[in-house]
């Protein structure tokens, strides 16, 4: 057995136990270091021609230390798994920085990292297993949503392209060691179907499974994903995955998110994640929510049996995810129920036939 | 939302819907889109998208299709079946929908590598399958072959790649039986048995099937049908069958079949002796036809007890033994009222449920409610005779009915009344352009329950926001009915019902809907639920459709004239018309139109869906058609011996040529005196490919080519004694007939038109003098040349009817009136303009924007507020807030 596979088996007793604990916000966190301009290019993209500057994953290849600096700080804080400095880098993100034929090389030297944080945390604690989530993010294009307010039918990125862009982040995440695939803050249940499309296939490469965690994003109080879907339905859509674990992240803040949360929960026959931002930001572009705040929140979700997983996304700092580990410790996690098999399709809406 | 039986939509099918198949190849999305959304309101759980054609892309109209519904929500709502042979087509579709959706379908026809190669894929990207029970030696017949395909297919499915059972329908084949061949007895207990074998022996897997298919060897005859149709599904769902591509809310009910005509087909279905289709074939000759039908049951049901013969006669339409029926059940009872209560009420009763289940069409209603009418007249000599009883029929609820003010059409109204009156509804019909002031003091006056409006121009809808608006004021809280054929649920959710928030406007589709909406609001129980429900859901509906206002942005008028259509005038020679001015025609014969009427649109005011002539052989409402259009021959007959109406016309053709948007009709052919200018509205939506920005000027000749270029006009009319006469058919109880005059007349005025257009084409005008056409191909508009009317999509703008009717002297030459809305009176009246260019085409102008509207209203030299008001249904933008800004 090889450490990777130590982990997962390590993985699956202890989520039957425990609430595990993501990290929290990698955005956010690179924005306090106050970085330039030449900072992020680095010595090596010194000459690139495209501004570098906001492009956050291009620093796991110009400035490691910093990525690595901010696993270490949520891995000290508590946090069980670290999600890869990938949420932008695929070739349709990457495009806007010239650096799309960098995608398999990010992929990997972040999932690196990420894995180099852990083996120092596991070795500082030798009790302790942390994981590494390798992160496909949404990309900036909707496949099933048009650009083009005049052509509802116009798309400007297609199932394929992103197919193929997150077959190569997935191999690369792999073999740079991550234990986990994460695709997460989907607004379009279309690019995510793309990206399970793209695991699966990587996987029939590389010969063994790892675990898929999902996470969608409810972009506002009309409890729908950007492309319009509602929860339930976002689960059947993306199920036959058989994922891990079912979530949402992002955009709400964490007591917002209660109800949607609670949804998947009912529907879903896997583990179940939140990773709420700490709030909506304000007119400053700031978080408000104090890691007391989202503490009770999640403390809430985990008493209610609603979450098996917690962590953070947009604004939350490692003090917050201390805080969420500090409060969900002793709380069991929830029970993943037994769902009655039905045939279960979806829309916008769901759709579920009777037994058979 | 666990429903038992699933329903799946099966329009958006090239291969199933020649009207959808139409559209596709005409490139018209947008119309193909409304297929779904019917669809999905009519109850589909699943639409299936089929695009198998030889002529079309397959691949790309998929993924266009299912792109444009995906920026639908009220279709989106629902699962899509990808429907193909075509696994390339099939695959497209998948990388398309974000939903789960069911890939129909897949088989072992080429063998297990590619059938488990599919499914692998179906797996990964998420959808659920349709397997047909097909293998490499062709198509199961038999209940072994049936099972054996599918169990092979399930255990390869969930045992070699794991999909999901519940995940997996099989469609066992539904084949036709009592075909006479011996070998197809067993078909329908193949699938039944197969079925059942199905559901015992793979677990959680599902049966779909086309049900229609079993009777196939009794087209023609669709009592049997429906008898077939309801005895074949009443077994299979027993064994197991759960989806299917079948009407089920329209199926005849399995314990009413009549004993013989059931036992007859369970034989066959359930092939249960060797003579079963002979004996099925004997049966069915009784049930064949109406004649047959009623000539056996004529004698039988004079020799039941007086209640029932009553019932029986509701039941059937029967008006010929109604008074002496009435009077047998007067002498027995102790007062008349007591006959309208008892048996009448209880007969109607009937009525109603079997329409309200679908098993009684409209036009089998409006007979009933005429046997009613007269048995009430009947029986009213001696109520009144005995007033000091004090006996006042209980009635479910009173409804004041109006057409609004500026609207004459009231074909659906007077349907709306009838129906509503078949039910116990007390109504109070106003009649045509009733001004808001009259239905409100009638309403308080007469106390009534709710208000119905109709109207079928687009005018008509903003005096309906008018009225809502006036109740609002007056602050009433009764609910506001809106119905015809410009209204929809999305125009009274959003500029309706707004006016009116102390109440709640409601959207009736049409006649069969108005008893339910009614029945709700009267329903001491159901109304509070029922009035929320509709509030929420229009509050949802505007909130969606404020979102999808901002999705229609339209090009600036410059660019949108730049992209005109531009023929080579240089290569074009205009036809100088045989007869250049007005013309006029009295009393025309109507029995030379006869052979243009269109009867299709005819079956669709007694809402019976299907195009003539095949709706007469249509399995649902076939013998009701059949009837309907004998009754309608008749009266046909009836009124050209009778000269009941009278036809009248006046056409003119002059010089003319284009000037912008704008057509300059000059006095005669020194082209210096303009005689009057048609204004003309330009599409401005962002067209693809090399598709024009179409206005009507497009097809005139500019003024500078110095083309001497021609055009025309016309007004028809049929109606002029229509009106008399169905009020006559009403004052005498018979609603049925009134309405028949009107549908006919509606018919007549545009079988004339057709009929004028083509004289003008072969003969006043001549440019076409050679054309030889059916009626059918008239009616399908190949000829050369069009004939747009105001108020249509060519030419949205109702007030430039006022430019024709100076234009022509209408009214002073043939009597035909214009109303403040710009409705013609007599309602069965036709007007437009004539253009002879060859690729002249009608199109519609759709959404336009300000810059448009203002300068239109510059060129009419009307205010743009005017404008404004009434180009409503066009505007792209709300009115206000652009001049505001």
């Amino acid at each position: 057995m090889n450490k990777r596979q130590a982990r997962l088996e390590h993985l699956n007793t202890s989520i039957k136990d425990q609430i595990l604990v993501l990290d929290g916000a990698m955005g956010t966190m690179i924005q306090s270091y106050g970085l330039s301009e030449e900072d992020f290019r680095g010595d090596r993209f010194a000459d690139h021609n495209f501004e570098l500057k906001g492009n956050g994953e291009v620093l796991s290849l110009s400035q490691p230390h910093v990525i690595k600096e901010i696993h270490a700080s949520f891995l000290a804080a508590g946090a069980d798994v670290l999600e890869t400095n990938t949420f932008s880098a695929t070739a349709v993100a990457q495009a806007d920085y010239g650096l799309e034929h960098l995608v398999e090389e990010l992929n990997f030297e972040s999932a690196k990292l990420a894995r180099e944080a852990c083996d120092e945390a596991e070795a500082k604690d030798p009790g302790r297993t942390c994981y590494v989530a390798g992160i496909l993010g949404p990309t900036n294009r909707t496949a099933s949503i048009s650009p083009d307010v005049n052509d509802p039918a116009f798309r400007n990125v297609s199932f394929d392209d992103l197919r193929e862009t997150y077959k190569i982040a997935t191999l690369a995440l792999v073999n740079g060691g991550a234990d986990i695939i994460m695709v997460e803050t989907i607004f379009d249940t279309l690019n995510a179907k793309a990206a399970l499309f793209a695991i699966e296939e990587a996987y029939d490469e590389l010969g063994f499974r790892l675990p898929i965690m999902i996470s969608g994003t409810i972009t506002d109080q009309s409890g729908r994903t950007l492309s319009g879907q509602t929860p339930e339905a976002f689960w059947n859509s993306v199920k036959h995955a058989a994922p891990f674990s079912i979530g949402l992240n992002c955009a709400l803040g964490a007591k917002d998110m209660r109800g949607y949360i609670a949804e998947l929960s009912r529907v879903a026959e896997c583990y179940v994640s939140a990773h709420p931002n700490a709030g909506l930001p304000n007119e400053f572009g700031e978080y408000d929510e104090t890691p007391e705040m989202m503490g009770d929140a999640l403390e809430e979700f985990a008493r209610a049996g609603i979450v098996n997983i917690v962590g953070g996304c947009c604004g939350t700092t490692p003090e917050h995810i201390r805080e969420f580990a500090g409060r969900v410790k002793e709380v069991p996690p929830r029970d993943v129920p037994e769902i009655p098999k039905r045939l279960r399709l979806s829309g916008l809406e769901p759709f579920t036939a009777a037994a058979s | 939302m666990t429903p038992t039986f699933i329903n799946i939509g099966e329009r958006t099918n090239v291969t199933g819907s020649a009207k959808f198949k139409k559209l596709i190849q005409a490139d018209d999305y947008e119309a193909a889109l409304q297929v779904a959304l019917q669809q999905v309101e009519n109850g589909a759980q699943i639409i299936d998208v089929n695009m198998d054609d030889a002529m079309l892309d397959s691949e790309a109209a998929m993924v266009r299709f299912l792109n444009l519904i995906a920026s639908e929500p009220a279709i989106a709502r629902v699962p899509i079946m990808i429907d193909s042979s075509k696994w390339s087509v099939i695959e497209a579709g998948l990388k398309c929908v974000q939903g789960k959706a069911v890939v129909n379908s897949i088989s072992l026809k080429e063998g297990e590598a590619p059938f488990l190669e599919q499914a692998r894929a179906i797996m990964r990207y998420g959808a659920a399958v349709v397997v047909m029970a097909f293998d490499e030696t062709g198509q199961a017949d038999t209940i072994g072959r049936k099972f054996e395909i599918c169990e092979r297919s399930y255990r390869l499915l969930t045992e070699k790649i794991n999909f999901p059972a519940e995940d997996i329908i099989f469609d066992p084949n539904i084949f036709a039986v009592a075909t006479g061949i011996e070998e197809h007895n067993n078909y329908a207990v193949d699938f039944i048995e197969a079925t059942r074998l199905i559901k015992e022996g793979l677990p959680h897997a599902h049966v779909s099937g086309g049900v229609s298919n079993i009777s196939f060897s009794f087209r023609g005859n669709n009592a049997v049908r429906e008898a077939m149709h309801s005895v074949f599904l009443y077994h299979a769902i027993k064994a197991g069958m759960d989806m299917g591509i079948v009407n089920a809310g329209q199926l005849a009910v399995y314990d009413d079949i009549p004993a013989e005509l059931k036992e007859a087909v369970e034989d066959v279905i359930l092939n249960r002796h060797p003579d079963a289709t002979d004996t099925l074939l004997d049966v069915a000759e009784k049930y064949r036809g109406e004649g047959t039908k009623q000539k056996v049951q004529d004698l039988e049901w004079r020799k039941l007890d007086v209640n029932a013969r009553l019932s029986h006669a509701l039941v059937r339409g029967i008006n010929e033994y109604i008074d002496e029926d009435v009077e047998e059940a007067r002498q027995v009872a102790s007062r008349p009222l007591d006959v309208i209560e008892g048996p009448l009420m209880d007969g109607m009763n009937v009525v109603g449920d079997l329409f309200g289940a679908g098993k009684m069409f409209l036009p089998q209603v409006v007979k009933s409610a005429r046997v009613m009418k007269q048995a009430v007249s009947y029986l009213l000599p001696f109520m009144d005779a005995e007033k000091e009883d004090g006996g006042e029929i209980q009635s479910n609820g009173k409804i004041l009915l109006a057409t609004v003010k500026g609207d004459v059409h009231d074909i659906g109204k007077n349907i709306v009344g009838v129906v509503l009156q078949c039910n116990n509804f007390e109504v109070i019909d106003l009649g045509v352009m009733v001004p808001a002031a009259q239905i409100l003091e009638t309403a308080e006056k007469e106390g009534v329950d709710m208000i119905g409006l109709s109207g079928l121009i687009t005018p008509s809808l903003d005096e309906m926001c008018h009225l809502a608006g006036e109740m609002q004021r007056l602050g009433l809280d009764l609910p506001l009915l809106i119905g015809g054929a410009t209204t929809s649920k999305v125009h009274t959710a959003v500029k309706i019902h707004p006016n009116y928030e102390s109440g709640q406007a409601i959207h009736v589709t049409d006649a069969s809907r108005a008893v339910g909406v009614a029945s709700n609001l009267m329903s001491r129980n159901a109304r509070v639920t029922y009035l929320e429900s509709v509030r929420e859901d229009y509050e949802e509906m505007a909130r969606r459709h404020a979102a999808g206002q901002s999705a229609a942005k339209r090009q600036t008028l410059s660019a949108a004239r730049a992209n005109k259509f531009k023929p080579d005038w240089s290569a074009y020679e205009p036809t100088e018309p045989a007869h250049l001015g007005v013309q006029v025609f009295d009393s025309y014969d109507l029995k030379s139109l006869v052979d243009y009427i269109d009867w299709t649109p005819f079956f669709q005011t007694w809402e019976l869906a299907g195009r003539y002539p095949g709706i007469l052989e249509d399995e649902l409402v076939g013998e009701t058609a059949r009837s309907l259009f004998s009754d309608a021959r008749a009266m046909l007959d009836q009124m050209l011996r009778e000269d009941w109406l009278t036809a009248k016309a006046v056409i003119g053709l002059w010089p003319a040529n284009s000037v912008g948007d704008d057509i300059h009709v000059y006095t005669d052919e020194s082209r210096d005196e303009t005689l009057t200018t048609l204004h003309t509205l330009r599409q401005q939506m962002i067209k693809s490919g090399d598709r024009s920005n179409f206005a009507l000027s497009d097809f005139l000749a500019p003024r500078e080519t110095n083309v001497k270029d021609y055009v025309g006009a016309f007004v028809v009319s049929a109606g002029f004694g229509a009106d008399e006469r169905a009020e006559a058919f009403k004052q005498s109880q018979d609603d049925y007939s009134a309405i028949m005059v009107q549908a006919l007349a509606d018919r007549f005025a545009e079988a004339f038109a057709e009929h004028m257009h083509e004289r003008v084409r072969k003969e006043f005008w001549g440019y076409a003098a050679d054309e030889a056409f059916t009626n059918e191909e008239l009616i399908a508009e190949q000829y050369t040349g069009i004939r747009p009317a105001p108020g249509y999509p060519a030419c949205p703008d109702h007030t430039e009817k006022s430019t024709l009717w100076s234009l022509l002297s209408v009214e002073e030459k043939i009597g035909v009136q214009l109303t403040d809305s710009f409705a013609m009176w007599p309602g069965a009246s036709v007007s437009g303009l004539y253009f002879a260019h060859p690729e002249s085409q009608y199109f519609g102008v759709g959404r336009i924007e300000a810059d448009q509207v203002e300068e239109y209203a510059k060129r009419k030299g009307v205010s743009v507020d005017e404008a404004e008001r009434w180009l409503a249904p066009n505007l792209n933008y709300i009115p206000s807030k652009v001049r505001a800004a």
